[in-house]
């Protein structure tokens, strides 16, 4: 088998996400080639080529790639992809938007966010908010995925020494541009790749009180989350929000605070190592989930919290 | 400009799926049933467009059983023109209903192609993706923003860590994300008007679409629970408990 890992990356630096769907591609087994794609992207296939595990790094180096816009980016992937059984991506929203497209030129049904390898073609992967586990099967020749990168190991991102080849090839479909982005930038850790979480739902009661998990976060060297109600009362922006529609998380310890416990919440979070949940409410959903449960008021509890960190 | 918005039957957001028993499949006898509400969404964007006199026609298409029909009057009840029904019993795969859209974009020619990114029942994210692929439209996926002007669409998605805007040239397929707008009730008297609103059916053979599936189902089970925890009694019992016995923090 073989097997092709697209990198995510910002053409400077690889991201966390691809070792884990490094990881997942080990679990089918077979060689490795990671595609990156992007542009003036050299130093993210240095680093593709170090990790443990990776054959062969091939670069799409084009200025058409610079933003892995999808409309260029799948039918680069739909032209490499004979003579490879697999294609997979990490789960993220560049993943996700580019895969799907990929597959369709292929006349191949992707299969999304899977969570084990059962076999080279058989997968498991949530379904309905991740209140159903499905065992699916795949009967196309090639398997098209994404990768829930929480549930697979990261590779170790040395002791590779995969041989880097560069395709010269540009698509530019010329019927999308890039504008523009936003990103949030924070001195903390990112919130899906971060070791320690905090979140805040409504029971924060404003922004200002946010302030609060700041203070708590930095000294656990956490990142900050929230809830959709937190995210919806504007406590918060939306970047923040850990549950379905939003950030998938699994950290060794995720601290729930003023949080009920929403199905699509968990649905973001149960998979984390550790579970505390702060909340004055003890009939709140949240304490079925949590490993270590404080029924006491969060006002009251934050600031003891800090002090005796 | 024309508008086609996608639809989907689910089960109602509110409703705890369970497996059926022999864990052959979901049990869906007896829920309630509602739109997607990514799909929603679409509807409520698309009914913005014609109100800003952007749209002139919005057609709301949905694949599904006989009854996928309600959803189709809910979303003519929000302001869609007309609507087309593709009627199977069959349970098609994103790779199926992106062929059956592409044939009704061929016979519609729509501006901009709507729907939700996602329904919350399979979970693919897929669908609007594959039709890009399969009509070589552009696509601007998890939507919080849309602007549409002279032959282009302004999209910002939410992506992770941010937002990114791109433009698009039309005609164009926009998927949307929860923040895009919030869906308006339907009015009394609109709910009555869309009863008289028309609703064409097809089938995906009419529209000759290869319908096999190509991925198979071998069991769903409810996730791995957790095992249950037990409540601290103070903040220092806290502390002490995730230090020495979980190991978490230093």
């Amino acid at each position: 088998m073989s097997i092709l890992v697209i990198a995510e990356h910002d053409n400077s630096s690889l991201k966390a996400a691809t070792l884990n769907a490094v990881t997942a591609a080990q679990a089918i087994g077979g060689e490795i080639t990671v595609l990156v794609a992007g542009s003036g992207c050299g130093d993210v296939a240095t680093a593709a080529a170090k990790i443990l595990g990776v054959n062969k790094v091939l670069v799409a180096d084009n200025p058409a790639y610079e933003h892995r816009l999808a409309e260029n980016l799948a039918p680069l992937i739909a032209e490499l992809v004979s003579g490879y059984s697999h294609v997979l991506a990490p789960a993220t929203t560049t993943g996700k938007n580019i895969v799907p497209r990929a597959a369709a030129l292929l006349d191949v049904q992707p299969i999304s966010d899977i969570m084990t390898v059962e076999s080279a073609d058989t997968f498991k992967r949530p379904i309905y908010a991740g209140n159903i586990i499905a065992t699916v099967k795949s009967t196309d020749a090639i398997k098209v995925m994404t990768v829930r990168t929480t549930a697979f190991d990261a590779a170790s991102e040395e002791g590779g020494s995969a041989s880097i080849e560069s395709i010269d090839n540009g698509h530019d479909s010329g019927t999308s541009t890039f504008v523009g982005e936003e990103l949030a930038v924070s001195e903390r850790p990112e919130l899906t790749s971060a070791k320690i979480v905090i979140s805040g739902g409504r029971g924060m009661a404003s922004s200002e009180n946010f302030q609060l998990l700041e203070k708590v976060a930095d000294k656990l060297g956490a990142a900050i989350g929230a809830s959709r109600a937190a995210v919806d009362a504007g406590f918060v922006p939306n970047d923040m929000q850990v549950g379905q529609t939003g950030k998938i998380v699994a950290p060794e310890l995720y601290i729930a605070v003023g949080i009920s416990g929403a199905i699509q919440h968990l649905a973001g979070m149960k998979d984390s190592k550790v579970i505390v949940a702060i909340n004055k409410d003890e009939e709140a959903p949240i304490f079925q989930v949590a490993d270590y449960g404080l029924v006491a008021d969060l006002f009251d509890v934050l600031p003891e919290v800090e002090t005796k960190l | 400009m024309k508008v086609l918005v996608a639809v989907k039957r689910v089960v109602d957001y509110n409703v705890k799926v369970r497996p059926k028993a022999d864990g052959s499949g979901v049990e869906l006898n007896n829920l309630k049933m509602s739109i997607n509400p990514f799909c929603e969404i679409a509807v409520e964007e698309a009914v913005r467009l014609k109100e800003k006199g952007i749209a002139t026609e919005i057609i709301v298409v949905s694949i599904g059983s006989q009854q996928a029909q309600e959803q189709i009057r809910t979303s003519l009840a929000l302001g869609a023109d007309r609507g087309i029904l593709i009627k199977t019993d069959q349970e098609l795969e994103p790779l199926a209903i992106a062929k059956c859209l592409k044939v009704i974009c061929d016979q519609e020619s729509p501006d901009v192609v709507l729907m939700g990114k996602q329904s919350i029942d399979g979970d693919n994210n897929q669908t609007g993706q594959m039709l890009g692929a399969l009509t070589g439209y552009p696509q601007g996926t998890f939507a919080s923003e849309l602007t549409v002007d002279a032959g282009k669409a302004s999209v910002t998605r939410e992506i992770d860590g941010g937002s990114q805007t791109i433009s698009l040239v039309l005609p164009a397929i926009v998927t949307t994300d929860l923040r895009l707008n919030e869906p308006r009730y339907a009015s009394l008297p609109n709910i009555m008007k869309a009863k008289k609103k028309p609703i064409d059916e097809t089938t995906p053979e009419a529209l000759g679409v290869d319908t096999s599936p190509r991925v198979s189902i071998l069991k769903v089970e409810p996730p791995a629970t957790r095992a249950a925890g037990i409540k601290v009694a103070s903040v220092d019992e806290l502390l002490d408990k995730l230090r020495n016995e979980a190991k978490v923090i230093g």
